[in-house]
Formats: structure tokens, sequence, C-alpha cells
């Protein structure tokens, strides 16, 4: 007996149909440690709306998450502790290094900061600025599920290939000693050009 | 303003000296009287409160003889005076008698400026880090610590993707 099912039904791949479910009820882990955390609130907040893009669910237990969004710079102390909440937000999950400190360090460019959270656990989209506009961070929402949609797997498949660091190059500290550098000025000439010495 | 001076020298001889800038009152006592100074200011003086301990790197600084300076801010808040007492460390082992038993708040302040300079407070009763991660071994606010570090904020595990 032939049943008559035209537009009822439509064949896709069961990859697919989980990252377009994923995509857009994405709960993000507000790590916020600074100034880009307020912009991070604005974006959740009325005007700006993240709800439009089905992440509004902000929680604060790491293990109800399944996007972790660092808003600000992450000094040494924060490092384990970024880290212990990674591991502790269930698969998948995906991050959102948000502003210029989150990504590279910023201006702070110190003994304590972190240039980059990169360096310590991998991040999928990047948002540049200082602090970032809403605009910008929804934007990478939007990244975000295109990269989901695009690479996303039901079991998760495209993670067990990402065993490399996948942060930047070379630390300045590696760098040969002869290499010029700018860096903030130092107390004894006030210069910023200088030589790693 | 009393004159310290006056009336510490019948205990303390002359070993103090006494700065003025504005209304900014300075007593400069060498390393080993400081505790002594600060009690006798505390108990014969009135001075009962510390409002804060700070260090200076002295490295470089022109005229500067000694390496390491330590400054305790205290107040008489029925006076409502205020004295600056400054004392003189030198490497290669700075190091203060604690006030933590006369003023408890000097606890965190005493592990901040160890924290930053490496002064040790003999008789603090818990000198730890207080700002630094615990096992960091510099102390960064010395002038020949470099701004950068000595990678310590590099010093960390990485996580990859596929460990998450």
């Amino acid at each position: 007996m032939a049943l008559k099912l035209d537009d009822n039904v439509f064949v896709t791949k069961l990859d697919a149909l989980a990252s377009w479910v994923r995509k857009h009820s994405l709960w993000p882990m507000p790590f916020a440690t600074a100034c880009c955390g307020i912009e991070l609130m604005a974006t959740a907040s009325a005007r700006y709306d993240i709800a439009r893009f089905g992440s509004e669910a902000m929680r604060f237990s790491p293990r109800q998450c399944d996007v972790m969004i660092v808003a600000g710079r992450v000094v040494m102390k924060m490092v384990p502790v970024m880290q212990r909440i990674w591991l502790q937000m269930p698969e998948p999950k995906w991050c959102i290094s948000m502003g210029a400190c989150a990504s590279s360090g910023g201006v702070f460019d110190t003994y304590a900061v972190v240039q980059g959270i990169d360096r310590f656990i991998p991040v999928d989209v990047y948002v540049p600025g200082c602090p970032p506009r809403p605009e910008q961070l929804i934007r990478a929402v939007l990244d975000l599920q295109e990269k989901i949609q695009s690479t996303g797997t039901i079991d998760g498949r495209e993670f067990a290939k990402r065993t490399q660091y996948e942060g930047p190059g070379a630390l300045v500290n590696d760098l040969p000693r002869e290499s010029v550098v700018v860096a903030p000025g130092d107390f004894k000439s006030g210069g910023r050009v200088r030589t790693l010495a | 303003m009393t004159d310290f001076i006056a009336l510490l020298k019948p205990t303390f001889g002359d070993i103090l000296k006494r700065e003025v800038f504005r209304d900014n009152v300075r007593l400069i006592v060498p390393a080993d009287a400081v505790k002594p100074v600060l009690k006798s200011l505390k108990e014969q003086h009135g001075f009962d409160m510390l409002v804060d301990i700070a260090g200076i790197d002295y490295l470089e600084y022109p005229g500067a003889t000694d390496r390491y300076g330590v400054v305790y801010a205290i107040l008489n808040i029925k006076t409502g005076e205020r004295l600056f007492v400054k004392t003189h460390v030198n490497d290669p082992e700075p190091a203060l008698k604690s006030v933590v038993d006369l003023w408890t708040g000097a606890d965190w302040l005493e592990r901040e400026v160890y924290d930053m300079y490496g002064v040790v407070f003999e008789g603090h009763p818990d000198l730890r880090r207080i700002l630094m991660p615990e096992g960091c071994e510099s102390f960064p606010l010395r002038k020949d610590y470099p701004l950068r570090g000595y990678g310590e904020r590099h010093n960390f595990p990485l996580l990859t993707r596929a460990e998450g």
C-alpha cells in the first residue's frame, strides 16, 4: 500500500540534524573576568537580545553549558580555574574567546597576564575588539552556529581529530634574543622598541 | 604636630631622623629599631591604627643607599595625627620583625610586601604568598624583575580539543 508522503518527509544525515538542533540552543558559560563581561551582559539584555539566536540561557554552572565565552583578561592564577571549568563542561562544547585580552593578552603584556587563552584551551571563535560591541559577539555566535552546522557530528568525531595545539606560534620569550620587539615602555629608557636582552 | 623625635629620644637616643613634606611627617628608623619604635608609638603615644604597610625598591634610584624601603602608615584616631615610619632593608636577606602582635591587621599587609618584594617578616604567623600563585618563586615588584617575567605566565599544561 503506497502512502502519499510528498512534502511531509525529507531525507537528511543524522549529523546534520544533530548539528541543526545543537546550534540553535547554545547555552553559554559566561567566564567574565573584565569589561568584556559587561558587554556580554549587554548582549544578553533586551536591546541586543542574544535570545534571538537561541543562546540566551546563561548558566553559572559549567555542567549545564556547552559554550564557554571567555570575556576579559585571564591571569596566571586564573588559568587552572579556567581549565578546570572547561573540563567540567559536558560534550559537545565550544569556546568563544571574546575581546583582545582573552585572545592575545591585549595591552596587558605583563608577567601575570596570559597572552591568549588559546595557549591553554582550544578556541573556536575569536572576537576582536576592546571591548567588542554586542553586535560583534552576536556575529561570533552566528559564526559558531555556522561552524557547528558545517563540521558537527552527532557523536563529536570532529573533536577527536583536534589533538594538536591550536594556539599561536612562538612566544615572545622563545624568539631569538636579537629579535627586536615593540614592548611597553621600560623605566630605564622610556622607549618602546628594544631588543630582548 | 607633636615632635615625635623629642618624645622618643629618651628611649631610642639619636637613631631616629625626621622628614617633612607639607603635612606628611616621616620618621626614618633603622631596621632593628622599627618594632620597638612602633610599639612605643602605639602604646605610649596613641597611634592605635595601622593604616598601611608599603614596600619600595630603590634599585637605581638616584641617591639611594639602601635597596628596599618599608613604610608603615599609622594613625592616632583620637587626635587624627598621621605618621609614616620608614625603614630600610637590604639584600641578600631583607628581613624585619613582624608587627602582627601589635596590629592584627598587619597580617595581610605584611604578606603583600613579602609577596611583591621578598621582605621576610620574622614572627609572622602565616607568611605565605597572597597575590601571586603558590609556588611562584619571584618577587614581581622588584625593579630587576623583567616586565614580562621569566615565563611563569606560560608555565601551564595545554588542553587540546580531543582530551577536553
